[in-house]
C-alpha cells in the first residue's frame, strides 16, 4: 500500500448567508509514498482549502479522502487531532513557532500530546534540529533567529514525529529569495535522502521547480497535474 | 502522565506574564483573606458571648419591673415600680425550683475615703447574692440578713476599689463616705476578672439593697431581682412558676399583660449569640462578594489571555492537540490562579486575624474548616470563572485561529 492521499470526487462548498461559493468542485488525486509535490495556483484556485482538508483541518462538503487507505473524513476530531499530531506535519508561511519558548522547546510542543517522556522527547528534538541543520541553536527563542532558522525549527517540528506526510503551506512566503532556495534544498533533501511525502502549496512557479510533481488549480478545479520533467536541484550548502 | 504535561505548559504561561497572573490572583487573595480575617472576628464574638454567658451560670434568671397599663398608655420596661423586695423573698420561700433570689439596684456612685476618692458601681443586694452570682469572699464577710432588716451602713467592696482606695493596706473595718453617708467595710470579694466585653467586675461596692432604697435611692420598689434555679434544667420551670407567682402576688386578672418580665439567660445566651451569627453571616457574606469579584477577574484576564493567545491555540491544535488538552491547559490556569492566590490569602488572613488579635485586642478565633473551605472555594471560583474562557479556546477552529493576528 503506497497510496498515502487518495481523494475522490473531493467537493467543499462554503456558505456566505445565502450564497454559496464553492472551493472545490470534485477533486480526484492520488499522491503516493515518497513524492515531492508542488500544488499551484493563484489565490482563490481552491489549493488552501485542499490543503485544509487532507491536513485534517477541515471537513470536505462532499466526496472522499483516504489517508494510508484509512477513510478520514468522517472520524471525530479527536482523531482528526491524532492524525495531525501522529502522521501530519505542518510548515506554515509564518512559521507559527511559540514565541517566548526555545527552539527546543517549540520542537518537543508536538510531543507533548502524544505522551513521551521527557527524556527520549529530549532526544529527539536534539535529532531533528541537527537534520534541519540547526545544531546549535537549540535555546533561542523565535525572536532571535532569522527567518530561514525560524523556519528550519517550524520543519523540525513538523518531522518530530516522523509523520508520513509534510504540508507546506508557502513555506518560502515570507523569506528572501536566497534564503527560500535553501529550504526548499533542505525539503528535497528530506524528501530524496529520508524519503518523506511533502505536499507544497505555492503560488510561485520557480518554488514549485524544486518539487517532483506539479499540480495546477483553478476556480476550484485541477487543470494540470504533470511530472516536473527539470526538477531545479540546489543542494544544501 | 498528562495532567503533569497540562500543570507545566499551564505553570510555564503564567510565568511568562508574572505580574499579570499577580494582579489577577490579588482579586482572590483579598478575597480569601477577607473571608477568614471577618469569619475569624465573627466566630471570636461569639465563643466569647459563650463563655461571658457560662460565667454568669446558665441557671440564673433576671425579673424586671415591666410596663405599667395606665389608661392604655403602656410605659417601656423597667421604669416602674412593681416589683418589691417582698417578691423575691416569697420566690425563695414559695417555689422549690427556686434556689436563691436577691433584689438587685445599681447606681454608680462617688466613694470617698480618707483623701481618695473613686467613682464606681454600687449594687444594692441580698446576702443570697453571693451564692447566685458564686462569688467568693476573700476577707472579712459578706452582708447578713440582719443587715438589711436595719438597713445598716456597711459595704463589702470588690479587688479594684480596695487598691484604689487603700493600697496595700487592710480595708476592713475602714469607713467610705458614699454621698456624705459613712457605711463601714465589713468585706472584700474575691477577684473575678473581667467580663468578655472588658468590664471590670471587681470594680464594684454592694451594700444591703435596704440601705441602697431608704438611704441613698429613697425608693420602696426595687429595680430587678435575680434568681438562681436549682439546676439548669429547672430553668423553665422556675421561669413559670415565678409568673405565675407573681402575678398572683401583683392581682394580675386573667388576659391581662404581665407587669414584669422574666428572663432566663440562656433566652439572652440565645439572643446575643444569634446576634453574633447574624454579624458573622454578614462579614462572612461581604467577604465572599469580594472572593467572587476576584473570581470574574479571573475569568476577565483569561479570556482576554484566550483572545491574545488564539494563534498558540492554533498551533497546538495543528500540532496535534485536542480540544479537551487546549480547555484542560487553560482551566489549570485558572485554577493555578485561583488556588495560589487562595493559598497566599490564607496566610495573610490569618497573620491579619492574629495582627487583630495582639494589636487591637479583638478576640479572633481560626476555624480549620474555614480555612479549608475558603480554600476549596477559591479553586471552585477557578474552576468556575476559568470554564467559560477554557470553553472559549477549546472550541476555536483551528484554521480560524491559525489565521488570527
Amino acid at each position: 500500500m503506497n497510496e498515502v492521499i487518495r481523494v475522490q470526487d473531493l467537493q467543499k462548498i462554503y456558505r456566505m448567508g445565502d450564497v454559496e461559493v464553492p472551493a472545490l468542485r470534485g477533486i480526484n488525486l492520488t499522491i503516493e509514498r515518497g513524492e515531492f509535490v508542488a500544488v499551484m495556483g493563484s489565490s482563490g484556485s481552491g489549493k488552501s482549502t485542499f490543503m485544509n482538508i487532507i491536513g485534517c483541518l477541515d471537513r470536505p462538503t462532499g466526496g472522499n479522502y483516504w489517508l494510508e487507505g484509512e477513510a478520514v473524513a468522517a472520524l471525530s476530531a479527536d482523531d482528526w487531532a491524532h492524525i495531525r499530531n501522529k502522521r501530519i506535519g505542518f510548515v506554515f508561511q509564518g512559521f507559527n513557532l511559540l514565541s517566548r519558548t526555545t527552539a527546543l522547546e517549540n520542537v518537543e510542543l508536538p510531543m507533548m500530546y502524544n505522551g513521551f517522556a521527557g527524556k527520549e522527547r529530549h532526544r529527539r528534538a536534539v535529532e531533528v534540529l541537527d537534520l534541519v541543520g540547526l545544531g546549535e541553536r537549540h535555546d533561542h527563542t523565535p525572536n532571535r533567529l532569522s527567518g530561514g532558522q525560524q523556519q528550519r525549527v517550524a520543519i523540525a517540528r513538523a518531522l518530530v514525529n516522523k509523520p508520513s506526510l509534510i504540508l507546506a503551506d508557502e513555506p518560502t512566503g515570507n523569506l528572501d529569495s536566497a534564503t527560500s532556495s535553501e529550504i526548499m534544498g533542505l525539503f528535497q533533501h528530506l524528501n530524496s535522502d529520508q524519503g518523506i511525502t511533502i505536499v507544497l502549496v505555492t503560488h510561485e512557479a520557480d518554488i514549485a521547480e524544486h518539487a517532483k510533481r506539479q499540480i495546477i488549480f483553478r476556480d476550484g478545479a485541477v487543470i494540470s497535474d504533470k511530472p516536473n520533467n527539470q526538477v531545479l536541484v540546489k543542494l544544501e550548502a | 502522565m498528562r495532567w503533569l504535561m497540562t500543570f507545566r505548559i499551564a505553570l510555564r504561561a503564567l510565568a511568562r506574564n508574572k505580574l499579570r497572573a499577580f494582579l489577577t490572583m490579588l482579586g482572590i487573595i483579598i478575597g480569601v483573606s477577607a473571608v477568614i480575617a471577618m469569619v475569624a472576628i465573627g466566630e471570636g464574638a461569639k465563643s466569647t458571648i459563650r463563655s461571658q454567658i457560662s460565667a454568669l451560670g446558665t441557671n440564673v434568671l433576671i425579673v424586671l419591673p415591666g410596663s405599667n397599663v395606665q389608661g392604655g398608655v403602656r410605659a417601656g420596661t423597667g421604669n416602674v415600680n412593681t416589683l418589691v423586695d417582698t417578691d423575691a423573698r416569697a420566690m425563695t420561700r414559695e417555689l422549690r425550683s427556686v434556689a436563691y433570689a436577691s433584689p438587685v439596684m445599681r447606681r454608680q456612685e462617688q466613694l470617698i475615703a480618707g483623701n481618695l476618692n473613686w467613682g464606681t458601681l454600687a449594687q444594692g443586694v441580698a446576702p443570697e447574692f453571693e451564692q447566685i452570682r458564686d462569688w467568693q469572699i476573700e476577707a472579712g464577710r459578706f452582708l447578713h440578713e440582719g443587715d438589711m432588716d436595719s438597713a445598716a451602713k456597711v459595704a463589702v467592696i470588690g479587688q479594684t476599689v480596695a487598691r484604689q482606695l487603700f493600697g496595700a493596706d487592710d480595708p476592713i473595718d475602714s469607713v467610705i463616705r458614699i454621698r456624705n453617708i459613712p457605711f463601714r467595710i465589713v468585706g472584700v470579694l474575691a477577684g473575678k476578672g473581667q467580663t468578655g466585653q472588658g468590664q471590670d467586675q471587681d470594680d464594684t461596692v454592694m451594700i444591703p439593697y435596704t440601705t441602697m432604697q431608704k438611704r441613698l435611692m429613697r425608693i420602696t420598689f426595687v429595680q430587678s431581682i435575680v434568681v438562681r434555679a436549682v439546676s439548669a434544667e429547672k430553668v423553665q420551670e422556675a421561669q413559670e412558676q415565678i409568673t405565675l407567682l407573681l402575678r398572683q402576688r401583683h392581682r394580675i386578672a386573667e388576659g391581662r399583660e404581665d407587669d414584669f418580665t422574666v428572663r432566663n439567660l440562656s433566652d439572652i445566651a440565645e439572643a446575643a449569640q444569634s446576634t453574633a451569627r447574624v454579624m458573622a453571616i454578614l462579614l462572612g457574606s461581604v467577604a465572599g462578594i469580594s472572593l467572587l469579584v476576584g473570581g470574574i477577574g479571573i475569568m476577565n484576564i483569561m479570556l482576554v489571555s484566550v483572545t491574545e493567545r488564539t494563534r498558540e491555540i492554533g498551533i497546538r491544535m495543528a500540532v496535534g492537540a485536542r480540544s479537551r488538552d487546549i480547555m484542560l491547559q487553560f482551566l489549570v490556569e485558572a485554577v493555578v490562579m485561583a488556588a495560589t492566590g487562595g493559598i497566599i490569602g490564607i496566610f495573610l488572613g490569618i497573620g491579619s486575624s492574629e495582627l487583630l488579635k495582639t494589636w487591637a485586642q479583638w478576640p479572633t478565633l481560626i476555624d480549620p474548616i474555614v480555612v479549608a473551605v475558603a480554600f476549596l472555594f477559591s479553586g471552585a471560583v477557578g474552576v468556575f470563572f476559568g470554564f467559560y474562557p477554557a470553553k472559549k479556546a477549546a472550541g476555536l477552529d483551528p484554521i480560524d485561529a491559525l489565521r488570527y493576528e
